[in-house]
C-alpha cells in the first residue's frame, strides 16, 4: 500500500534537514503506529506524504500503490485515497461543514472520473457516519471547526475520513487535546473504519491511544529517522521507560 | 488657479452638451443653483482622495466595450415585476405593466406637472448635502433624463427588478429614482445590468414609520464601465433599510450611500462585495447620521482584489446629541490575490452621545494558507478551494440579503465570476 523509501526531507525556508532517511512499508489493512519524542519528525513526515507547501524533498521516495505520492498535487492523492487527519484541524469561516464535506467528495468523485453523489444520497449517507460519531445536526451545519471543542474538530476529522472512505490513513496526534471519552469515541470511528483494503498510520506520543487502535506493528522515530520497529509491545515499553533507553541503543 | 474655480472649470466642463430636462422643473432649478456654489471635485478634494473623479468630470464619456459573454440574467426564475432600460432609456414595450397592488410607479421622462414627486425629487440628495458635499448627485437631479418614481402605500405582493441593457459603446446615462413608502409600506428592489459607459445614478428613498425597504443590486461587470451611484435614505421610526450591492469588474465605480435615521428603533445594514480583475477601481463610501434614540447601523463591504485591482471604503457613523442607545457596527475588509492590489480604507466613528454602542474594523489579507492546504488535503481542486475560500469571505456581505432565492443568485453570479478570472 504504503511504499516509503531512504526520505530525506529539509525545510524549504532555512537549510535544515528534518527527515534523514525514512524507510517504511504498510500492507493491505495493516496499522502501524509511530512514536517519538518532540522533534523527531512524525508530523513533518505526515505533511511530506499529503503535500503541504514549506518542505523539500532532498531524496528517497513515497509511493500509494505504486503511485509516486511526491510528484502529485495535494488533492489528487487525496483523490488517490490519501487521508491526513489533522493534529490541528483547521476552521473555516463562511464555509458550512455540509457544503465542505459535499465539495470535497464530488471533488475525489470527480478527479476519479465518477459520478457526483446526489443531494438525497448524500444526505443519507452524511447523517448515518454523523451519527455514529455522535455529531449533531447542528455541528453539520457550522462553518468547518468554527466554534468547535478540540474533541468536536477531532471527532469531524473522522466523519470527514469515513465519508471519504480512503485506503491509506494518516492520523497526526488524533489523541492530543482529547479527553478519555472523546478519544474512546474517536478510536471507535477509527476501528468501524478498519477493513483489509485500508491501511492507517497512527502518529502518537502516548500509548493510550494504542490501547485503543491496536496496532500491527510500532515504529519508533527520533532524529528523522525510524530508529527501532516491532510488535505492539514496543508502544508498551515506551510508555513505561521513555525514549531514553531506545535512543541510547542506537548511539 | 484656485479650487474654487477648478471646481467651476470641472463643472463647465461636464455640463457642455448637457440639456435640463423640463419635467420636475422646480426640483431642477433648485439643485442647479445648489450645483452651481459646489462646483464637481478634483482629486484634491479630501473626500475624493482615493478616487480621482476626472473621467466622471469629461465632458464625453470614454467608451466601453461591451461584455462579450452573455450570462444569464440574475433574479430570473423570481416572480417580479420587471423593468428594462436600455442604453439609459426605459423600454416599456420590453418591460412588465407598471401595474402592481400597492405600488404606483411613473416615469420621471415623463412625468407631468403636479406630479406627487415634484416636492420628493431631490429633497433627500439636498438634505445629504451637509455635512459633506456630494456634487454628482446635485448634478444628477438636475439632468437625469430617466428613472422611476415609485410610491409604495402597502406591502407589494412582488420585487421590482430593473434590468440596465447596454448596447451603445457611450452611452452616457444620468438615472434617477425616487421611492416613497408610506408608513408600513413594503418593497423589494432588484437592480442589475451595466446601463451605461458612464452612468451617475441616483435613488432615493423615503421610508415611513414601521415601513421595509429591501435594495439588491448587481453592478454590471462590462470592464470599462464608469459608474458615481448614489443612495440616499430617510428612515423614521421602526423603519427597515436593507442595501446589498455586487460589483464584479468596472474601471471606476464610486457608490455612495446616506442613510439618516429621523425616527427612533430604526434599522439600516448596507452591504457590499466587490470583485476586480486588473483595471478595477472600486470606492464605497458610506455616511450614516444617527440622529435620533435606539437605531442600529451596520456596513458589511467586502472585497476581493487581484491584478493591480484598487478598493476603497470611506465609512463614517455620526451620532448626534441625543441619539442614545445607538448600535452602529461598521467593517470593510479586503481580500489581495496578489502583491500588486491595493485597499484604502479610511473608517470614522464621529459621536456626540454618551450611550452607544458603536465599533468599527478594517482589514486586508491574502487567502489563508492552512486553510487553502486543508481544502486541497481534503481532494479540492487548488481552484476550486480558492473560489471557495473566496466565497466564504464574501459570505457575511450575502449573510445581510434576507431572501435566499435572491442571496443564492448573487452566489451563483459571483461563482460564474470567480470561473472566469481563475487565473
Amino acid at each position: 500500500m504504503l511504499e516509503i523509501k531512504n526520505l530525506h526531507v529539509k525545510l524549504e525556508e532555512e537549510d535544515k534537514q528534518i527527515l534523514k532517511g525514512v524507510t517504511l512499508s504498510i500492507g493491505a489493512g495493516e496499522v502501524h503506529a509511530i512514536m517519538g519524542p518532540n522533534g523527531s519528525g512524525k508530523s513533518t513526515l505526515s505533511y511530506v506524504l499529503s503535500g503541504r507547501d514549506g518542505y523539500t524533498v532532498t531524496d528517497g521516495s513515497a509511493t500509494l500503490d505504486g503511485a509516486d505520492l511526491l510528484e502529485m498535487d495535494p488533492e489528487l492523492r487525496a483523490a488517490q485515497g490519501l487521508f491526513l487527519a489533522f493534529q490541528y484541524p483547521v476552521e473555516i469561516p463562511g464555509v458550512g461543514n455540509m457544503t465542505f464535506l459535499r465539495t470535497a467528495l464530488n471533488a475525489q468523485r470527480k478527479t476519479r472520473g465518477e459520478p457526483e453523489i446526489s443531494a438525497g444520497d448524500f444526505l443519507k449517507l452524511v447523517r448515518e457516519k454523523a451519527k455514529n460519531l455522535k455529531i449533531d445536526a447542528e455541528m453539520l451545519k457550522r462553518p468547518v471547526n468554527v466554534g468547535f471543542s478540540g474533541g468536536e474538530k477531532k471527532r469531524n476529522e473522522i466523519l470527514q475520513m469515513a465519508m471519504l472512505e480512503p485506503k491509506m490513513c494518516i492520523l497526526d496526534e488524533t489523541d492530543s487535546g482529547l479527553d478519555v471519552d472523546a478519544m474512546k469515541l474517536v478510536s471507535e470511528g477509527v476501528n468501524a473504519l478498519r477493513s483489509a483494503g485500508r491501511s492507517f498510520l497512527v502518529i502518537t506520543h502516548y500509548q493510550r491511544l494504542l490501547d485503543h487502535i491496536k496496532p500491527d506493528v510500532v515504529h519508533i522515530m527520533a532524529a528523522g529517522r525510524i530508529i527501532k520497529t516491532g510488535g505492539p509491545e514496543l508502544a508498551l515499553e515506551v510508555e513505561n521507560n521513555g525514549y531514553a533507553d531506545l535512543l541510547a541503543e542506537v548511539k | 488657479m484656485g479650487a474654487v474655480s477648478v471646481k467651476a472649470e470641472a463643472l463647465m466642463q461636464r455640463l457642455a452638451g448637457l440639456a435640463r430636462p423640463s419635467e420636475l422643473a422646480a426640483p431642477r432649478e433648485a439643485a442647479m443653483a445648489r450645483l452651481a456654489g459646489m462646483g464637481l471635485p478634483s482629486k484634491r478634494d479630501e473626500y475624493w482622495q482615493y478616487t480621482d473623479p476626472a473621467a466622471l468630470n469629461a465632458t464625453v464619456a470614454l467608451p466601453a466595450a461591451l461584455a462579450v459573454d452573455d450570462d444569464a440574467a440574475l433574479f430570473g426564475a423570481l416572480d417580479a415585476v420587471r423593468l428594462v432600460f436600455v442604453d439609459g432609456v426605459f423600454d416599456a414595450a420590453a418591460s412588465d405593466d407598471l401595474a402592481l397592488a400597492g405600488v404606483t410607479i411613473s416615469r420621471l421622462a415623463n412625468a407631468p406637472d403636479g406630479h406627487w414627486a415634484e416636492t420628493a425629487y431631490g429633497a433627500l440628495e439636498a438634505l445629504g448635502q451637509t455635512p459633506i458635499a456630494r456634487p454628482w448627485a446635485t448634478l444628477n437631479t438636475a439632468y437625469a433624463t430617466d428613472g422611476l418614481l415609485i410610491h409604495v402605500t402597502g406591502k407589494a405582493q412582488k420585487p421590482l427588478s430593473i434590468t440596465y441593457l447596454r448596447r451603445d459603446q457611450l452611452t452616457d446615462a444620468i438615472l434617477h429614482h425616487v421611492i416613497k413608502l408610506d408608513a408600513g409600506a413594503e418593497l423589494t428592489l432588484l437592480e442589475q445590468g451595466p446601463a451605461a459607459a458612464r452612468l451617475n445614478h441616483v435613488i432615493e428613498v423615503d421610508l415611513g414609520t414601521s415601513a421595509r425597504f429591501h435594495h439588491i443590486r448587481a453592478q454590471g461587470r462590462d470592464m470599462g464601465r464608469r459608474a458615481v451611484t448614489h443612495i440616499f435614505a430617510h428612515l423614521a421610526g421602526e423603519a427597515l433599510f436593507k442595501s446589498f450591492t455586487l460589483t464584479a469588474d468596472g474601471a471606476l465605480t464610486r457608490n455612495e450611500a446616506v442613510i439618516t435615521f429621523a425616527g427612533p428603533n430604526a434599522k439600516a445594514h448596507i452591504a457590499g462585495a466587490a470583485m476586480g480583475d486588473g483595471a478595477f477601481h472600486h470606492d464605497d463610501t458610506v455616511f450614516i447620521t444617527h440622529a435620533a434614540e435606539r437605531c442600529e447601523s451596520r456596513q458589511v463591504f467586502k472585497k476581493v482584489l487581484k491584478h493591480g485591482a484598487v478598493g476603497v471604503f470611506q465609512g463614517k457613523i455620526l451620532v448626534k446629541k441625543g441619539a442614545q442607545k445607538t448600535d452602529g457596527y461598521q467593517i470593510s475588509q479586503a481580500l489581495l490575490l496578489d502583491d500588486g492590489s491595493q485597499f484604502l480604507a479610511k473608517p470614522e466613528l464621529e459621536i456626540y452621545a454618551d450611550d452607544v454602542k458603536c465599533s468599527h474594523g478594517s482589514t486586508s489579507g491574502a487567502i489563508d494558507d492552512t486553510a487553502l492546504f486543508y481544502l486541497r488535503s481534503r481532494g479540492v481542486p487548488l481552484r476550486a478551494a480558492q473560489s471557495l475560500l473566496i466565497l466564504a469571505f464574501l459570505a457575511d456581505t450575502i449573510a445581510e440579503i434576507e431572501d435566499e432565492a435572491i442571496a443564492e443568485d448573487i452566489r451563483a453570479g459571483l461563482e460564474t465570476w470567480l470561473a472566469r478570472h481563475e487565473s
